[in-house]
């Protein structure tokens, strides 16, 4: 049914007459957009639901056995890994849709508005926040049906799961800029994946980094996934974890430092057709 | 600098120039937008109206010249321009996995309208532009009409100040136009700037004040419908021919009649005469009864204002009529 426009009933509210664009308002009002879009497209959970579940049976049962002889002591050095690659593996979400929104022309809407222009970048990715906290709830409570008992109880696991949100925020700038560099959401996919796997799987998520070759155990020693997964096995386990958790810290703030200017450059520039 | 005029103009840019690459998109474009109504932005494709338009709208840095767009220049204090303008683009910029409700919250919200009142906002207008059925559906479900109407009804969620409509109907059937038309019309009644880039010019003549033809970056005529028409011959005859093949040979018939030279039409089947002062009628009907005497049955004859059709055809000749003398 098509209707004629009868706009005449109109009443005219007031343009936000602040001279300046206000940080936190609009911060959460584009992670609330965030929010409605993982509603709305049940894909954008599903992977925040697949992977957890998969990758907890699939390495628990895979490595396992090889690894240690009970599940409660294999679990013990795997759940701390698998949630950190878990939760990794899904940030890249981040550039994907920034990449859709620039194709669709919904940035150049957004980024004509008088709000404060990070907030599009920022609030995607406080929404995104949901759905690392998804995904961390399934790991760990498949865990503790598959007989996991964390010796860092709640407290450990609570602070094991804040740090990852951290970490995995951070990280979720280097897809940022990569989403809004690249030009097709094919390519974002691509490049993410070449730079996740060295990053997740030369680490010590798995195996201890002892029996490696030496250029390796090189790489894994400062990758900053090795050490994330550290402080989660430290904090999970309720031992000594301050030095580990001040290093993922403090690459956290290098990540962040490197690509946030570089994403909202990226951001401002201006790309057509 | 005189504050008066300024105030006056929505848009006053001098020396534009923009390069991308290899590609000089805007070179030294000059243009006044006045404020209230309607100025269109006429040219072919890659004459640098997108480019002109995303410049104002602080989506892209001019390389030179200066631009200021409601009285604030776009490059050092965007968002002061970001505050009254609004851009409605060549695709509906809604976000497709949210329903109709939601995306005009969430423009209201983010131009800082509290929750309540980007709901009731959001209601008001799904009603004006007969959206209210849909007002639950995910946007994606909506024809592209709908999507259209959407989109112009998140862009008055606060009526700015100056809206930029960058080919707004593209692709729409001729009803979902014409809704197109109406929301532009009553937009500029409540006191709207819009700055309109189409590529149908009976979509300039409907709607425009008025237009500026922009053609390799520049501006190559600007004024009134009226005026550029007047600008290009007062007076010319077109004559629809029944069958096309006749096109040729009626050329050289009425050229003869005529005494003054004969175009083809951008219609196959047509051709025109730019015809000036009394003689006028006089000429056209010994040029139509000759053609009857050689055969040439016409279809249909018309006297008369040159149509901004022959307008921008003649103002952007090198690169337009070219083209359509090749294939015509």
């Amino acid at each position: 049914m098509t209707a004629t426009i009868a706009p005449r009933t109109l009443t005219e509210p007031g343009r936000d007459a602040s001279p300046r664009p206000r940080v936190l308002r609009n911060s959460l009002t584009m992670a609330w957009r965030a929010m409605l879009r993982i509603k709305r497209e049940p894909e954008q959970a599903f992977d925040a639901i697949a992977i957890p579940v998969l990758f907890t049976l699939l390495f628990t049962y895979l490595f396992g056995g090889a690894l240690s002889g009970s599940p409660r002591q294999y679990l013990r050095f795997l759940l701390p890994g698998t949630l950190v690659l878990t939760v990794l593996l899904i940030t890249v979400t981040a550039g994907l849709s920034l990449n859709t929104d620039r194709a669709r022309g919904t940035l150049d809407r957004f980024r004509s508005l008088p709000v404060w222009q990070p907030s599009v970048v920022l609030g995607g990715l406080i929404g995104d926040m949901g759905r690392y906290v998804l995904a961390t709830g399934l790991v760990v409570g498949m865990g503790l049906l598959m007989g996991y008992r964390p010796p860092g109880g709640a407290g450990g696991v609570v602070l094991a799961v804040a740090l990852i949100l951290v970490f995995a925020f951070s990280v979720s700038w280097i897809w940022t800029a990569l989403g809004l560099a690249l030009r097709s959401a094919q390519a974002v996919t691509v490049i993410s994946f070449t730079v996740q796997l060295p990053l997740t799987f030369a680490s010590n998520v798995f195996v201890s980094p002892a029996t490696m070759p030496g250029w390796l155990r090189a790489f894994v020693n400062v990758n900053p996934v090795s050490h994330l997964v550290t402080a989660e096995r430290a904090l999970m386990d309720g031992t000594p974890a301050a030095s580990q958790v001040g290093w993922v810290l403090l690459a956290s703030a290098v990540l962040v430092a490197i690509f946030g200017p570089l994403t909202m450059r990226l951001y401002r520039s201006d790309r057509q057709g | 600098m005189t504050t008066t005029s300024q105030a006056r103009l929505a848009i006053e840019a001098r020396g534009l120039v923009k390069a991308f690459r290899t590609v000089r998109a805007l070179d030294g474009l000059d243009l006044s937008v006045p404020t209230g109504g309607v100025f269109s932005l006429l040219g072919p494709n890659g004459a640098g109206k997108t480019t002109t338009i995303r410049i104002f709208a602080t989506l892209t840095r001019p390389d030179g010249g200066v631009a200021r767009v409601l009285g604030h220049d776009v490059t050092t204090a965007p968002h002061a321009v970001r505050s009254g303008i609004c851009l409605t683009g060549q695709f509906a910029t809604v976000d497709p996995s949210l329903t109709g409700t939601e995306n005009l919250v969430l423009q209201g919200r983010l131009l800082g309208l509290a929750r309540r009142a980007a709901r009731a906002r959001a209601v008001e207008l799904l009603d004006a532009f007969g959206l209210t059925d849909a007002a639950g559906r995910p946007v994606r479900t909506y024809s592209g009409g709908m999507q259209r109407r959407l989109d112009i009804a998140g862009s008055l969620v606060v009526a700015p100040s100056l809206l930029f409509l960058d080919e707004p109907t593209t692709g729409l059937d001729p009803a979902s136009r014409i809704q197109v038309w109406g929301a532009v019309r009553w937009l500029v009644s409540q006191g709207t700037t819009v700055l309109l880039t189409t590529q149908y010019l009976d979509e300039a003549d409907q709607l425009a004040d008025r237009i500026a033809v922009i053609d390799r970056g520049r501006i190559v005529a600007e004024g009134t419908p009226g005026e550029l028409k007047a600008s290009v011959g007062s007076g010319v005859l077109r004559v629809q021919l029944a069958n096309i093949r006749d096109r040729d040979r009626a050329r050289q018939v009425l050229g003869g009649a005529l005494g003054i030279p004969v175009a083809r039409d951008t219609d196959p089947g047509a051709l025109t005469a730019r015809i000036e002062g009394p003689s006028a009628t006089e000429a056209s009907a010994r040029g139509l009864s000759l053609l009857s005497r050689e055969g040439i049955e016409v279809a249909g004859f018309a006297l008369g204002q040159p149509s901004l059709n022959e307008v921008f055809l003649a103002l952007t000749s090198h690169t337009a009529q070219s083209r359509y003398e090749e294939t015509g």
